[in-house]
């Protein structure tokens, strides 16, 4: 990725707080990152790491109070939407920036029919009446694959499969031809099988349409194959962000490393017992002044109960543009 | 649906039927006879002529017979004969009151208006008051209108009707002066001043009514709201940017609705007979206190027709509020 393109997304120190009965869950942590037009990054973590909250923040999508989005910056194209009015929010969420959730069963509302849910950003953006907004959306469930488009528009949610459903959905989001595509764990609840033909269609979206897309998943497996840049998340914060090769080639963090151990191979037998990582992920209540990850790590040394690691550049390049990672270890020996 | 309907129907008759049965035995057993209101000066002979000419002395199944016949076949073909001036009932016995001798349908058609307007007024305006409280409390939990919203929910909810309505007298008609304590049946409404006084006598029946349902139906409406708030779809729905209008109004009241309409329409035929205790202490001259008359004159053809009706009701709002649910449902399929 070069250096010099203009990112169309540029997140900047982001920190969402959570206020509790039981207090304050810093649930995101000093988050940056980046998106060039037409990149596709991926966002991996365990469940609980702060993906969605992250991506949430970014659009107002968190409900306040509980949640307090305090510090940082989401810069698209010139404009803070952390500080932005309502209204500027709205005439950016579902135009500029489409969002695909997880779980596409309760996702949609069972009340309105399919054609009525993709026609209602149609019209609130584009200013479509009825039936421009019917024709595009008829459009839009042929674009995503859903068979016999015409007739399925007046069709309910409940009438639909998961993966039929999650077609819908990314009909939505791409309604108004976004910059951004945000998707988060848009195949965790879908069958392997459907899982692929989800990732296919948004291959081939990506090809015709060009836009932007952050990934998100908890399986570093499914971001190998689509993704250009990983970003990984942990206890609220990155800890490390390579281009998707690097990643693979040349692990730094710790969790990291302990992450490309538990995707069991593609081809071939399994390596050994599937792993995973033992102990348990944080509790945020408080801003880290520690690794996060320190009580999991088997290369914690006593630098690590006292600051938390800063990320720092690999290689060449600026943090968040080439390889990156957020650890006072050092891998003596470097994968290959 | 229509088969679903249908179905429905035919298998309410024979809960019904085993309903009225179940309702007539009651009566019968209870303590307390016709001739209870009959001064004991009477003669025993006479009374047993009295006896007689009400057919009370009549063995039960025959009694009851005679009942059914009269409910489902005279008095729907007297209903047709004032409708289209048809003769199908000529001839016919219909249901009397032991009371008054009077054809028991009759009487209850005169009293049902004025049930009609203040049950019916008091629960329109209940619900018309209670959705949108609840919808906001919702939006807003434990906000300060939520908390008082709570209170006065808990608090007509828990107090009960008999009460509301003796502190509301005490407090607008013997304190205050403002209203009347004794709702005026016969009062005709010819211009302003008796619409003002109907009005007037109508306010706090109405208003302990309307306070009751309110409170209750006010609780599922902010339950049930906040529940859909809380769903993947209305999260669906503000991602694609459209207003906050839209969103809670459209995409999450019109989910919440679907089980308050059921509640809203289950709870009319219990307000008919919650009716019966307001009724009582504001002296309206309803249903329900047509149903307490006779039950303490023991007047056994009234006291079964007017239970049954109730039971009619019952099964009828019921039928409504499946219906309701099918049609505000799109998931439900009746066939
Ligand atoms: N409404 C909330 N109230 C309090 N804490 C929350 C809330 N939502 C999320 N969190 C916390 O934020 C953290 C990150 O959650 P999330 O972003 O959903 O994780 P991920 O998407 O990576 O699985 C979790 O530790 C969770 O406990
Ligand atoms: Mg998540």
């Amino acid at each position: 990725m070069p250096d010099g393109a203009l990112p169309v997304l540029d997140v900047k120190g982001l920190k969402t707080v959570f206020r509790t009965r039981g207090g304050e869950v810093h649930a995101v942590n000093s988050v940056s990152f980046h998106l060039q037009p037409g990149e596709l990054l991926g966002v991996v973590g365990e469940s609980g790491s702060g993906k969605s909250v992250t991506m949430m923040s970014l659009i107002g999508l968190l409900p306040s109070p509980p949640a307090d989005v305090r510090e940082g910056q989401v810069l698209l194209g010139g404009m803070d939407l952390l500080r932005a009015t309502p209204d500027q929010l709205r005439a950016v969420r579902g135009a500029r920036i489409g969002f695909v959730f997880q779980d596409p069963m309760t996702s949609l509302n069972p009340v309105f029919n399919v054609g009525n849910q993709i026609m209602e950003p149609l019209r609130k953006h584009m200013g479509m009446d009825r039936k421009a907004a019917r024709q595009r959306a008829l459009e839009l469930l042929e674009l995503v694959g859903i068979p016999d488009a015409a007739r399925r528009l007046d069709d309910f949610p409940h009438q639909f499969s998961g993966g039929m459903r999650q077609r819908v959905m990314i009909a939505i989001a791409l309604a108004c031809n976004p910059e951004v595509l945000i998707a988060d764990e848009p195949t965790t609840a879908l069958d392997v099988t459907i899982q692929a033909q989800i990732l296919e269609l948004v291959k081939e979206l990506r090809q015709k349409l060009g836009m932007a897309i952050v990934w998100i998943t908890h399986d570093l497996g499914v971001i190998a194959g689509i993704a250009d840049r990983v970003m990984v998340m942990y206890g609220g914060q990155v800890v490390e962000q390579a281009p998707v090769r690097e990643l693979f080639a040349n692990p730094q963090h710790p969790y990291t490393r302990a992450l490309l151990k538990t995707i069991p191979k593609v081809s071939g037998e399994r390596e050994g017992r599937l792993q995973v990582i033992e102990g348990q992920p944080p509790i945020l209540s408080a801003a880290p002044t520690a690794c996060p990850f320190r009580a999991r790590c088997a290369h914690a040394f006593d630098r690590c109960h006292r600051e938390n690691p800063q990320r720092r550049a690999i290689g060449a390049g600026r943090v968040g543009y080439g390889h990156d990672v957020a650890c006072h270890w050092t891998p003596e020996v470097t994968h290959a | 649906m229509l088969t679903y309907m249908i179905r429905r129907l035919l298998l309410a008759i024979p809960a019904l039927l085993f309903t009225s049965l179940v309702i007539f035995l009651l009566v019968d057993f209870a303590p307390g006879s016709p001739m209870s209101q009959i001064p004991l000066t009477v003669p025993p002979d006479v009374r047993a002529r009295i006896v007689e000419a009400l057919g009370a002395n009549e063995p039960i199944h025959l009694r009851f017979g005679l009942w059914l016949y009269q409910f489902f076949v005279v008095e729907p073909a007297y209903l047709l004969d004032q409708m289209f001036g048809t003769t199908l009932s000529t001839g016919r016995q219909r249901i009397l009151s032991w009371q008054s001798r009077s054809p028991v349908m009759d009487i209850i058609a005169e009293r049902l208006p004025q049930t009609l307007t203040v049950i019916g007024l008091a629960y329109v305006i209940g619900v018309l008051i209670a959705l949108p409280i609840g919808i906001y409390s919702a939006y807003r939990p434990y906000s300060w209108f939520d908390q008082i919203g709570t209170f006065v929910a808990m608090v007509g909810f828990s107090v009960p009707t008999f009460l509301t309505g003796v502190v509301l007298i005490v407090v607008f008609s013997v304190n205050l002066g403002w209203l009347p304590s004794v709702y005026d049946t016969r009062l005709r409404m010819t211009g302003w001043n008796s619409f003002v006084q109907q009005a007037g006598q109508m306010a706090m029946p109405v208003m302990v009514l309307a306070l009751f349902n309110a409170a209750e139906i006010s609780r599922y409406m902010r339950s049930s709201m906040l529940d859909t708030l809380g769903q993947d779809y209305v999260r669906t729905a503000r991602a694609t940017g459209i207003g906050e209008r839209a969103v809670v109004l459209k995409h999450a009241l019109r989910n919440a609705l679907i089980p308050v309409v059921t509640v809203i329409a289950l709870g009319v035929p219990t307000v008919f007979a919650g009716a019966i205790v307001t009724e009582q202490v504001f002296r309206v001259n309803g249903l329900g206190a047509l149903l307490i008359n006779a039950l303490e004159a023991s007047d056994l053809p009234m006291v079964q027709t007017l239970t049954f009706i109730f039971a009619v009701l019952i099964v009828l709002f019921n039928l409504i509020a499946d219906i309701l649910y099918g049609i505000l449902d799109p998931r439900i399929r009746y066939d």
